[in-house]
């Protein structure tokens, strides 16, 4: 029966404005969620387990503020939720590492991601976690079987492919069809009184820093036009005057 | 300067134009790079010549039939020198940069779209900011196309080493996708459809302008949620594709802000709504306030007698 492990990350809420403050973003009055591709990981985690046993870790790495989302995931039905605790910025290496640390303390056959952070959308950590503890790794996965094993399914080379992917391994999740269960009364229940078993790892120092956070450049204003027929005329500026035809 | 290395863009074992992008920014970096590209046969880097590198490795390995992350990641460790690493930010090349960065206990930085000497700016919050870094020494980084001007010219020599790596995953079956059109993720030009739609059957005329002018067809998110025909793999937005072609044209889109983290980048928008306080058209560069119904079969026909 495998120990599964989900990591999972706090974000703003995608439908959040975002304010650059001096020369950083400014999340003080943003509302934080669960990011929503670790939605998909945990389902496809909590499926898992339903096909070959075992238990679910939900794990993630930050301040206290960051148990909401660990509590959010016990509610859906994870067994256990671990926070390493640390603050301020990581570069990849550094984050990577702590995490890598955390899945050897913790032990797993397998560990579950979403494909990207909304935050970042880099999507770096999941094939890098496994590097570094030496697993296979799929990507942007779109659905997961479990009979005899784990196989599934992905984009590949303009259509899609069945893989089947020994473990260990990490597998990072995309939306696909991956339908995502709501908590029930007893689960909201259980993860109030539920314990996060908070751990301190040591972390490795980066050695890329952020410079600056700024908005995009505004976009000057565009032509506008009244009624189906100027679409004509819109076709025209789009060749002769845009060149994209 | 440290050495700078470019991984090929490769779709489909061919090298994709995209790889002389990376040559730019690899420049840009302020070095003279070499450009590798994964392949399973050496004549498939023929194609990389004129690219701009002034050396280009064939990295020859069975390794590299399919995409296996560690397997790629470990094959082409073996061949690059220490230093810099460009890839390509397709999902698979971001998978891979990362993977190969993690080998080499370096850091990756994704999605640039500016490279000033070890300055690297990448779109964050899905483009609603943008992130500035300081590399402090080598990094991996991903570079986002249609960003950098393709390099041209340099390498008519072309060597070939021999490499190999352990792949973990095995293929059992390819599925094509039920349609020939483009994905969004590939496509210059998109059209996309939102709720204004209607209904799902009323996408075939965005599919009819898309097959004339040789057009993706995306979707925002509210379109997915609400119709089960509409596929998630065509969503565009926050939570689906985030895409950067030449033309998006938005069709009956509100503009939520949700689905220009997606597509604000965009060389040029058009957006076609009836609702003229639409968001949307604030990120217009041609803006139609119109129904989709009186405007698209004008659009159609304009756009056919264009392309005929």
């Amino acid at each position: 029966m495998p120990n599964i492990i989900v990591l999972v990350k706090q974000v703003p809420d995608t439908n959040a404005k975002i304010v650059v403050n001096g020369d950083r973003v400014d999340l003080s009055s943003v509302k934080m969620v669960m990011s929503p591709y670790d939605e998909f990981a945990v389902e496809t985690a909590l499926q898992h387990r339903e096909a070959a046993g075992g238990e679910v870790t939900a794990l993630t790495v930050g301040g206290a503020g960051a148990e909401k989302i660990l509590k959010d995931a016990k509610a859906i039905g994870v067994d256990h939720i671990v926070r390493v605790d640390a603050e301020g910025e990581m570069d990849s290496n550094a984050l990577q590492t702590l995490i890598a640390r955390a899945i050897g303390e913790l032990g797993g056959e397998v560990v579950y991601c979403g494909k990207s952070a909304a935050d970042t959308g880099a999507g770096s950590t999941g094939p890098g976690v496994a590097e570094r503890i030496g697993w296979a790794s799929v990507s942007n996965i779109i659905g997961a079987g479990f009979d005899g094993g784990v196989s599934v399914t992905m984009p590949s080379g303009g259509g899609n492919a069945k893989v089947s992917v020994p473990l260990p391994a990490v597998i990072s999740c995309d939306k696909g069809g991956i339908k995502v269960r709501k908590p029930n009364v007893k689960g909201i229940m259980q993860a109030k009184r539920a314990s996060v078993d908070v751990r301190s790892i040591e972390q490795i120092a980066s050695s890329v820093s952020i410079v600056a956070h700024a908005l995009p450049p505004a976009k000057p204003a565009g032509k506008s036009f009244e009624g189906g027929a100027s679409a004509a005329e819109v076709a025209k500026l789009l060749r002769d005057e845009a060149n994209v035809l | 300067m440290t050495q700078t290395t470019v991984i090929a863009e490769m779709s489909n074992n061919t090298v994709h134009a995209s790889t002389a992008e990376l040559v730019s920014a690899a420049i840009a970096l302020g070095s003279e790079p070499t450009l590798v590209v994964p392949c399973t046969d050496a004549s498939q880097a023929d194609a990389a010549a004129g690219m701009g590198a002034a050396t280009v490795i064939a990295a020859k390995s069975n390794a590299f039939t399919h995409y296996d992350a560690g397997g790629w990641a470990a094959a082409l460790d073996a061949v690059i020198p220490q230093g810099t690493v460009i890839t390509g930010a397709s999902p698979q090349s971001k998978d891979l940069a990362a993977r190969l960065a993690a080998r080499r206990g370096i850091s990756v930085v994704q999605d640039a779209i500016a490279i000033e000497g070890n300055t690297i700016t990448s779109p964050v919050y899905s483009g609603k900011a943008m992130q500035t870094v300081s590399a402090n020494g080598a990094v991996v980084v991903s570079v986002r196309s249609n960003v950098f001007a393709a390099a041209q010219g340099g390498a008519s020599d072309i060597s070939v080493v021999d490499t190999d790596g352990d792949v973990a995953t095995s293929v059992q079956e390819f599925m094509a996708r039920a349609s020939e059109r483009l994905d969004v993720a590939e496509a210059n030009i998109i059209i996309s459809g939102g709720r204004g739609m209607g209904s799902p059957d009323n996408f075939s005329h965005l599919e009819a302008i898309a097959d004339t002018i040789g057009a993706a067809v995306g979707a925002s998110r509210a379109a997915v949620d609400t119709w089960e025909a509409i596929p998630h793999s065509m969503q565009v937005g926050q939570t689906g594709k985030t895409v950067n072609p030449n033309l998006y044209i938005a069709v009956g889109i509100s503009g939520a802000i949700q689905h220009l983290a997606g597509m604000r980048s965009s060389k040029y928008i058009v957006a076609i709504n009836k609702d003229a306080d639409a968001p949307i058209f604030q990120h217009a560069d041609y803006g139609i306030v119109a129904t989709w119904e009186d405007a698209l079969p004008v659009l159609h026909q304009s756009l056919k007698g264009m392309m005929g």
